[in-house]
Formats: structure tokens, C-alpha cells, sequence
């Protein structure tokens, strides 16, 4: 229990602060280049050895890190364009723009889902099992079928890749919606009762602020699965433009520049983790709980 | 005209525990009636039948004349439970608001009331402080201005110092009595603590279990205002002991013990 | 509360056969719902012209996955056993790596926010490397990604269980002498197995993804990612949407079984899924 009496001092926790960042630093510096290390005396260690299980290393399967690194800085085969990073840049920001449309889609749709199944309970009958093997479904092969569909709607097709990632976002957030209003806390709901409070109240002052935390943790969960159905709606869609494209495009060459299709994936795992630590940081913002509250 | 009217209320839980049973008492304006008992005779199922938290299942309960629902709806009442029961992201200004916007008073009303109880549970300086970062007796606190901002006649209080130390205890004992004082509302009050009990009130109602009857009513005949003195006054430690020996005669494994030690006295 | 019960749990009374009708009472709306939806389907689409290619009828689906069923059931059990293959693997790994951070919880903690990170990441991009780095038509490529995309949910869901112990058990075995290896059986599997069970079954999902995703980057021709996907593209979607209908009965299927699994593991614990 943190009290305000023994408020420390700014300059103390400013050096505090400064310490903990450092050493967070130092161990983001340390886990890198242990990752590092790993991969490269993993394929000295095998290349060497000559071994093939679990499958064979060469650089093909396995490029030096530094060539993955070093192909983002080179021009494409054809000698005319930007640079890989450039490129792969455009297709991340396309790719970052359906997901987040995507995103945005899916856990209104999710949330006011979630908020609908815990308020009438024979709907939670009806609907929680169709939500559930909902995701059961392999939207990598429905995907096409929505773009054509969409797009015989004059939909665009990016558009339509933003319906497929809501897809994918919207199950978590519905889940978690239902979980966190289901679990208010008993005597919570029984100061409401005391104060004859409607249901419209106690879901707005109560419920729904109670279940944010869960809510955010589904949003996390959201997060990178926007971005999944993002990449595998665009790549059976001949969309181009985005990641999901590139891999495709990427992998049809993988003997000749397998350093393209690995810088690819790089800049798809920064893309995850932004959109990841964005919603941390709007958690952080808008969820005010006990520190050892937080999920 | 009595706040609060029991009439032969009785409760079966669902699955045929009966937790109270032909329940009666009338409580007065401006009194302060502590319900006391063991584990399980009922006294907080009592507490949220007036509360119309919980319906009886025979009997009638009356708040301020009218039904109990009828005075849940007309917010007659404040309550404070065990825990604060505060919300965690409200700050303390607006955890103590929470009814009167409920109530749909306009933001300039409640900041005046907000501050005014923030002045009566002596938390002035604190209102944008978030619950967790209270004490529990400030937390307590809290609560209790929260049940009071929008002038209840009647404060229903579950073992609201049942969590805090003794000395918190003693000296949030003062604070109520005071904030009673200056309230000048009824008071219906849980409690283990016998001490508690017999300090705080006008009258001690004795409860006794399985099923929760009322056993005993003792008038507490201290002076008011009652100050830290009163805690050491005889006449205290006399009701002390009528209550304990209340308490002891309600329960039939107190019965038991107590009497082969009577018979052997001659 | 240490007075009376204030909501008293309902005891379950009545026959075995009035409970079992009660649970398949509950089972009604839902299916109502599925009715409700196959009727929109089928008429809306003779109504409205949907461009049947697109979005076939129920019945018509249904048809041709009688007319292929003993094709479409070995396809779906092909990728099946790949998706299942990976689910062990991943989860397996993801469990034991888990048990070992939480018995040497200072590494655990500082490399949580790394593991929370690897989370975040869209693993199902390095499908087609899988692909790369074992024989594409073998299920050994799809087992890969299907592991790797079990592991990182389960991992972190399983650390969070086993360490989010309340202090007081941990002491109460130390109060025992109890060591680390008894507190583990006794308070820490057992406080974490619903965060895993919930895992568990999210994994069985994305294990069917990572096979299916895997087989779309190349798979073999009897495995049916490959099947669903060279018929769409032939523009056969009646074959395509029977494919899919497979694919989620197998998925079904196996997050029912985990779901079974789980209820018999956890007798009277509640379920924190769904």
C-alpha cells in the first residue's frame, strides 16, 4: 500500500528512474546479442559439424544476421527503385493501415458484442458457441472469397483486408468483454442496488469501468492479431502493396534472396510490437489502477 | 414515526437454510442501534433486508413509512460495507459524487457537496487521490462520506471497522460518533466487537444463530457525547458485561457449557 | 462475510434425467440460432442473386461434401495430425520451459517482457520459412509453425499462472518444510493449471491456423489447406466453402476435446473461458 505521507523526493526518483531504464537497456543490449550469438554459432556450430537435423543449415535456411541487416540497405536485383527498407517501409505502413482500420472495426464490433451477450443472457445462449468455433474457421482460405465478394460491393480491397483482420480481433475483445462484466465485484453491484441505480448506470459506472482491465488485455491479444489477419488476408488476395504481398512475393524467390523474406518478417515483428506497445501505453493512460492490480 | 420497522421478518435461503426468523424492532429517529451476534446469526442478511438489498421471504420492512423497495428507490439510505467498496478508478472526489450523479445532481451542486464531506471526514487535500493510495481507514473514510453526501436519513453499516486495527478502530469510533452528531442521521450498525457496540450506541440488539432470532435489546444509558473518557467510565464496563452475558446466553453451546458450572454452584 | 450466507449457492436437486434435460434446455437457442441462420442463408441467396459461386447454399455445400466426403475427411485429417503434432510440440516445450523460469523466477522475470514481446510478434509470417527450412510436402514444415505458434501464448499464460501464487499458500508450505519440488506439485501447478487450460485451448486454434497458413505456402497434395486453395482458386467454391466446413469441424472438434479435457481436470473449479 503506497501512501502519500512518505512522498519521495523528485531528484530520488528521478535517479531511480534513471537507474531502472538503464538497466532495462543494458538487458534489451544483453538479450539481443545473446539472440545473436545463438543463431550464428548455431549455424557455425552445424555447418561445421555438418549436421541435418532438424534440417539442414546453410545460408539459404539460415542468413548471417548481418546479411539480413545489410539487404535493407540494398537496391532491388533490377538496379532502379528505392531501397529494401524503403520499400518494405511503404508495405508496412499499408499493411499497418488495414490492421489498424481493421482493428478499430473489430473491437467495437467485439466490445459492443461482449456488452450485448452479458446483458441478455438467452443471446449469450444463442451466440457464445457460434463466437467461439467462430475462430475455428480458416480465414486464410475464406479470404479470397471475402475480397472478390467486397470488391464485387466496389469495396476496396485494402478495405476488405481490414473486414478479414477485424475477424480475428473481434473474438478476444468479445470474451474478455463478457469475462470482465461477469466478474464485477458483489458488493460493487450491491452499493449500486443501494442507490436504486438502472441497468444503464451500473453497466457505464460500473460494469464497463470494472472490466477494462480485461479489456485491455484482450485489446494486447487484438493487437498483433489484427495484424495476422492483415498479412494472411492479403496474401491469397494479390494485394501487392502490403507485407502480406511481400512474404508471398518474397518466398516465390526464397533460393535466390532468402535475406528479403527474413528483413520482411523483421519489419512484420516491429509492426506487432508497436501496435502492442501502443496499446500498453493508451492503457497506461486510461486504466488508473493499483499498480499491483494491473494484469 | 420510527426510520426503520421490522415486522415478523424471516428469511429462507434457497436450499432451506433459514437465516432470521420473526424478526421484530421499531428504531427511532436520530438513534444509533447496533445489531450485534456470533457468525451466522443473521445480521447482516438483516441489515440488507432493510436495505432492500435482499428480500425477505416473510414479513414486512418499513423505511421512513414506506416500503423498503419504495426507499431503496427514493435513496433513503447510505450504506458502508466491510471493505471501502471504493472504486478503483474514481478518485476519491468522485468516488464520494458517485450517488448524487446517480441522483442527477448538476457538477456545481456536487463539487460544494463533495467538498463539504470532505470536510466532515476530515479528507480535505485528498480528493484527487486515487482509493489505493488511502490507508484503509482513510479509505473508510471515504465510504462513509460517500454514504452520507446526499443526506440519507438512514445509515445502514456492515462491520465497517471490522478490517481496521484497534487503534484505527478506536479512533474512527470517535469520527462517526461525531459525524452522527453533526449528521444528525440514524444509524443501523453491524458488529462483532462488544466494546464497539456498547461505545457507539443507544441501543444494543443481541442476536443469536440457527435460526437468527433477536435475543436481547439493552438500552445503553451513557452519557453523550461520549468521549475516550467513556471508554473507562464503570457504568461501560457494566454494559460490557450485560452484553457478553447476552451474548452468551443466546448461544446454545454457551448453554451447554455454562450449565453443569450453575448446577455445581450452590 | 463472516455472517450468515448472504447468496447461498443453489443446491442442484432434482432426477439425473431432469438434469440432463435442464442442460439440453440450455442447449436451445443456440440452436434456434443455427436454424435461424442456415434458413437466411439458403433463401436470401435465392432471393437476392448472390452470385452463387460465391456464397452457395447450405444444401448445396453440403451435397458435394456427401458426393467428396471420403476425400475431404482424409484431407482434413492429414492436416489434423499436423496440426496436432505441432500443438504437442509447442505446448509440450512452452510447459517445461515454463516450469523452469518459474523454479528460477529471477531469470523468469527479466525475461518476461521479452516473452510478452515474441507474443506480439505475427508469427504466422514465418510460415513460408518453415517451409524453407523443412520438405514443404512433409507434415514436419506444418508441425514447425503450428508449434511455434502454440508455444509463446502457452509460455507466458503458464508463467502468469505459476507465479501468481497468493504469498500466503507458499508460505503455509514453507511453514511444512515442504520443498521446492512439493510446492510446485502441490500449490503452483495446481493454482496455474486454468491459466493453462485456457491457453491450451487457444493454441489448439492457432494450431489449425499455422497448419492450414503453413499448407497455403505449399503442402502437400493430400493435406487439405492445399485443397481448399486449388479449388478457390479454380473458382470450384462449392468444393472450397465444403473444404472450410471441414477445417472448422476438425478445429471444433479439437478445442472441444480440450475443453472436455479441461472439465475433468478442473472438477469444480470454474472455467475461465467462455
Amino acid at each position: 500500500m503506497a501512501t502519500i505521507a512518505a512522498e519521495p523526493r523528485a531528484d530520488r526518483r528521478r535517479a531511480a528512474f534513471v537507474r531502472s531504464a538503464a538497466a532495462r537497456i543494458g538487458m534489451l543490449v544483453l538479450v539481443l546479442a545473446v539472440l545473436w550469438g545463438f543463431w550464428e554459432g548455431y549455424r557455425w556450430l552445424w555447418i561445421r559439424e555438418g549436421w541435418t537435423w532438424p534440417f539442414v543449415v546453410d545460408s539459404t535456411t539460415m542468413p548471417h544476421i548481418h546479411d539480413i541487416l545489410a539487404a535493407l540497405f540494398r537496391k532491388p536485383t533490377s538496379g532502379t527503385g528505392d531501397i529494401l527498407l524503403v520499400q518494405l517501409l511503404h508495405a508496412t505502413w499499408f499493411t499497418a493501415k488495414e490492421a489498424l482500420v481493421g482493428f478499430a472495426l473489430g473491437a467495437t464490433f467485439g466490445f459492443l458484442l461482449g456488452v450485448a451477450l452479458s446483458e441478455w443472457r438467452l443471446l449469450q445462449r444463442g451466440l457464445l458457441p457460434y463466437v467461439v468455433s467462430s475462430q475455428t474457421v480458416p480465414i486464410l482460405a475464406v479470404a479470397p472469397i471475402v475480397v472478390v465478394y467486397l470488391g464485387s460491393l466496389h469495396v476496396a480491397p485494402w478495405f476488405s483486408v481490414a473486414v478479414i483482420a477485424s475477424y480475428l480481433t473481434f473474438f478476444p475483445v468479445t470474451i474478455n468483454t463478457l469475462r470482465g462484466l461477469q466478474s464485477t465485484d458483489r458488493r460493487a453491484l450491491e452499493l449500486m442496488r443501494s442507490y436504486a441505480a438502472g441497468r444503464v448506470s451500473v453497466l457505464w459506472k460500473l460494469r464497463i469501468p470494472a472490466a477494462l482491465p480485461y479489456i485491455f488485455s484482450a485489446l494486447k491479444v487484438s493487437a498483433t492479431a489484427s495484424i495476422v489477419g492483415a498479412i494472411i488476408g492479403e496474401a491469397p488476395s494479390s494485394i501487392q502493396e502490403g507485407l502480406g504481398g511481400f512474404i508471398v512475393n518474397f518466398n516465390q524467390y526464397y533460393s535466390l534472396n532468402p535475406e528479403n523474406l527474413w528483413a520482411t518478417n523483421l519489419m512484420a515483428a516491429l509492426l506487432g510490437i508497436a501496435f502492442f506497445v501502443a496499446v500498453v501505453i493508451v492503457e497506461t493512460i486510461v486504466v488508473r489502477r493499483a499498480p499491483e492490480n494491473v494484469a | 414515526m420510527s426510520v426503520v420497522e421490522i415486522k415478523d421478518v424471516g428469511k429462507t435461503f434457497e436450499g432451506g437454510t433459514t437465516a432470521l426468523e420473526g424478526i421484530e424492532l421499531a428504531i427511532g429517529e436520530r438513534e444509533f442501534v447496533s445489531l450485534i451476534g456470533p457468525s451466522g446469526c443473521g445480521k447482516s442478511t438483516l441489515l440488507r433486508i432493510v436495505g432492500d438489498l435482499i428480500r425477505p421471504t416473510a414479513g414486512t420492512v418499513r423505511v421512513n413509512g414506506k416500503p423498503a423497495p419504495q426507499a431503496r428507490a427514493d435513496r433513503d439510505y447510505g450504506i458502508v460495507f466491510q471493505d471501502a467498496v471504493l472504486y478503483d478508478w474514481r478518485t476519491v472526489a468522485r468516488n464520494i459524487s458517485l450517488p448524487l450523479e446517480l441522483a442527477r445532481w448538476n457538477r456545481r451542486r456536487r463539487t460544494g457537496r463533495v467538498q463539504e464531506m470532505l470536510r466532515l471526514v476530515e479528507l480535505g487535500g485528498f480528493e484527487s487521490h486515487y482509493p489505493w493510495q488511502l490507508s484503509g481507514g482513510m479509505q473508510q473514510r471515504v465510504s462513509i462520506a460517500r454514504a452520507l453526501s446526499f443526506d440519507p436519513a438512514l445509515l445502514l453499516m456492515d462491520e465497517p471497522f471490522g478490517a481496521l486495527d484497534e487503534m484505527t478502530r478506536e479512533r474512527m469510533n470517535l469520527e462517526l460518533l461525531r459525524i452522527w452528531e453533526a449528521s444528525g442521521s440514524t444509524i443501523v450498525f453491524v458488529t462483532h466487537s462488544i466494546a464497539e457496540a456498547v461505545f457507539l450506541s443507544t441501543r444494543v440488539v443481541v442476536m443469536s444463530p440457527r435460526p437468527g432470532r433477536i435475543s436481547d435489546v439493552i438500552e445503553i444509558d451513557l452519557q453523550q457525547p461520549r468521549t475516550a473518557a467513556t471508554r473507562e467510565e464503570p457504568r461501560f464496563f457494566e454494559l460490557v458485561t450485560r452484553v457478553r452475558e447476552a451474548l452468551h446466553l443466546g448461544s446454545d453451546l454457551d448453554r451447554k457449557l455454562a450449565a453443569p458450572a450453575a448446577e455445581a454452584q450452590p | 462475510m463472516t455472517t450468515a450466507p448472504v447468496a447461498v449457492q443453489p443446491i442442484p436437486r432434482g432426477t439425473l434425467a431432469g438434469r440432463v434435460g435442464r442442460r439440453a434446455l440450455d442447449w436451445v437457442p443456440a440452436l434456434v440460432v443455427l436454424v435461424l441462420v442456415f434458413l437466411i442463408w439458403q433463401e436470401s441467396i435465392a432471393v437476392f442473386h448472390i452470385k452463387k459461386f460465391l456464397a452457395p447454399q447450405p444444401t448445396a455445400i453440403a451435397s458435394t461434401f456427401w458426393t467428396n466426403r471420403h476425400e475431404l475427411i482424409s484431407a482434413g485429417w492429414f492436416t489434423f495430425q499436423e496440426a496436432l503434432g505441432g500443438f504437442a510440440i509447442g505446448c509440450g516445450l512452452a510447459l517445461v520451459v515454463a516450469l523452469v523460469l518459474a523454479r528460477w523466477r529471477g531469470v523468469g522475470r527479466a525475461l518476461m517482457p521479452y516473452m510478452i514481446a515474441a507474443n506480439a510478434i505475427p508469427i504466422i509470417a514465418f510460415a513460408p520459412i518453415m517451409n524453407a527450412w523443412f520438405d514443404p510436402f512433409s507434415k514436419g514444415s506444418k508441425m514447425a509453425i503450428a508449434a511455434v505458434l502454440c508455444f509463446f501464448p502457452v509460455l507466458v499464460n503458464t508463467l502468469r499462472g505459476l507465479t501468481s501464487v497468493r504469498p500466503q499458500s507458499i508460505e503455509l508450505m514453507r511453514s511444512y518444510a515442504a520443498g521446492e519440488l512439493e510446492t510446485f506439485r502441490r500449490v503452483r501447478i495446481p493454482t496455474a493449471l486454468p491459466f493453462i487450460f485456457t491457453s491450451l485451448k487457444i493454441a489448439t486454434v492457432l494450431a489449425m491456423i499455422g497448419a492450414i497458413v503453413g499448407e497455403y505456402f505449399g503442402g502437400a497434395f493430400t493435406a487439405l489447406g492445399v485443397l481448399i486453395d486449388s479449388r478457390s482458386t479454380t473458382f470450384q467454391f462449392k468444393e472450397a466453402w465444403a473444404g472450410i466446413g471441414v477445417a472448422c469441424a476438425y478445429g471444433i472438434a479439437f478445442y472441444l476435446a480440450l475443453a472436455l479435457l479441461e472439465r475433468l481436470t478442473l472438477r469444480g473449479v470454474p472455467s475461465t473461458d467462455d
